[in-house]
């Protein structure tokens, strides 16, 4: 795996194998000493055009704790104020020999031109493109779900979502996350399922592997969900308050939001995941959010080990020559 | 391709079985022992030795474990990407332990030079033995093996195979491509 650009790209295996490989480094990061000198000497490029906490933090992290050199650029302070284009950037961290380069940016496809690009030569690793791909927010929750429902007896390794059913709520279609959650998912044998309302869905989910419900509380009693994910209400990307596509938040969370009533009719196992941050109060209420179905902080601690899988995969493994 | 069997069943279980009472005799005892395997391979003969330690001296807590080296070998540019391994230490940890490495073919050393950075990641032993199956030569690090099963003198283009009944099916120890 020489990048990471989309949760499509991986096929069935390889998808558990970066599964398999989080658990693992999961274990190192429990113990006294965290990091590994795995990737010493080589250099991770956070690019984030977009503002970010927890991914970049989460990718920082995860470098850091496999000994890799990690330089953070953000626009706001940076020549891109001044007009530079992608490709200039992108030029000049080729040539300092960034051996990574982890992408975050408001166009969709952003990282894919990058890596098919002659610009540099480095691993491209997507952190979020416009409303594409999101794809380790999709691993590191394919990881919780996995721990908390197919643990089962012995060992995780090369255990896929097979039989279970994952519930998507929400902003889908302004949502990386639940694109590549859709992939990722059904990709590893589970069932999704999208529940929003008609104007928060795509043209064209109806060629998404997943079947759509309009009405949540018919979706919760009809489609049972193991893996409930309330995505976040993304008002920066709707023009006004609700942009038009709902009459009101209050509306939304009485239609849409998980409450401690539709928390407390889940299956007993079932667990409640978001991708972060939460509004609370809008798509989650603080008692469901707290409650003990509530995966959220775990989805952070997985996050870094979900992260440093993907580094280690793209970054080690025979270097294709220089042209 | 010529394949020549140089140890069957019998004598690894033999090999193996010397080496517990060698380890026991040079610690004076299996008080402190803490047995770990480096995968593959090194897993069930490490299974395999901390079992005959046990039963030459029942009272020994049987501390066994295993030791992935992967995240600290240091030709990980140089070959395809390896899948991470299990690292599992006993409950007791390794602190003042005395840990006997356990991995199937001592070659370059660069392996052992690996689980040596790993174990220091996990704690401080008290000392740390290296105990092979198969000790082919060819080092290329400064290290070397407290207990050996074989020493096998090799040429660099043989190749040796330890099969192991628990991965393989059967127990023998080949080298391919020798005119012997």
């Amino acid at each position: 795996m020489k990048h990471l650009l989309s949760a499509a790209d991986l096929d069935h295996d390889e998808a558990v194998a970066v599964l398999d490989a989080a658990e693992r480094m999961a274990a190192t990061q429990a113990r006294e000493i965290k990091k590994l000198p795995t990737l010493r000497g080589q250099t991770v490029v956070n690019l984030f055009f977009e503002d970010s906490t927890r991914t970049r933090i989460s990718f920082e992290t995860a470098a850091k704790r496999l000994s890799a050199d990690v330089i953070n650029f953000s626009p706001k302070g940076s020549s891109v104020s001044k007009g530079e284009s992608l490709k200039d950037t992108v030029l000049t961290l080729g040539a300092m020999r960034a051996d990574a380069i982890v992408v975050r940016h408001p166009a969709s496809g952003a990282p894919s031109r990058i890596a098919g690009s002659t610009w540099t030569d480095a691993s491209v690793i997507t952190a979020g493109d416009g409303t594409h791909q999101h794809p380790t927010q999709a691993l590191l929750d394919a990881m919780t779900i996995r721990r908390h429902l197919k643990a089962g007896a012995g060992d995780l390794a090369g255990r896929d979502l097979a039989g279970l059913s994952v519930m998507i709520v929400g902003d889908v279609l302004h949502s990386r996350v639940a694109r590549s959650g859709v992939d990722l998912f059904t990709t590893l044998g589970a069932e999704v399922t999208l529940v929003a309302p008609a104007t928060l869905l795509p043209v064209g989910v109806e060629t998404w592997p997943a079947a759509r419900f309009y009405d949540l509380d018919r979706a919760l009693a009809e489609a049972p969900p193991d893996a409930l994910m309330m995505l976040r209400v993304q008002r920066e990307r709707m023009s006004s308050a609700g942009g038009g596509f709902f009459p009101s938040p209050q509306e939304y969370t009485r239609e849409y939001g998980l409450d401690a009533r539709r928390a407390a009719a889940l299956a007993p196992h079932a667990i409640v995941l978001h991708p972060g941050p939460m509004n609370r109060g809008l798509e989650i209420t603080s008692e469901a959010a707290d409650g003990p179905r509530s995966v959220v902080v775990e989805q952070v601690a997985n996050g870094v080990a979900v992260r440093m899988a993907v580094l280690y995969l793209a970054m080690t493994g025979e270097k294709e020559p220089a042209v | 391709m010529a394949t020549t069997e140089v140890l069957d069943g019998p004598d690894i279980s033999r090999a193996v079985l010397r080496i517990a009472h060698q380890v026991i005799e040079k610690n004076h005892g299996a008080e402190g022992l803490v047995v770990l395997g480096i995968p593959t391979r090194g897993v069930p003969l490490a299974a395999r030795l901390a079992g005959a330690i046990a039963q030459i001296e029942p009272d020994w807590a049987k501390a066994l474990g295993q030791l992935d080296v992967t995240m600290h070998r240091d030709d990980l540019s140089r070959a395809p990407t390896r899948t991470v391994g299990l690292t599992a230490v006993p409950a007791g940890g390794i602190d003042g332990a005395t840990v006997v490495l356990v991995d199937d073919v001592l070659y370059s050393g660069r392996t052992i030079r690996a689980a040596l950075d790993a174990l220091a990641d996990l704690g401080r032993p008290k000392a740390v033995r290296l105990a092979v199956l198969v000790d082919r030569g060819h080092r290329e690090l400064p290290i070397r093996a407290d207990y050996v099963g074989k020493n096998l003198p090799t040429a660099l283009a043989e190749r040796v195979r330890v099969l192991l009944s628990e991965v393989d099916g059967r127990d023998a120890v080949l080298i391919d491509g020798a005119t012997r």
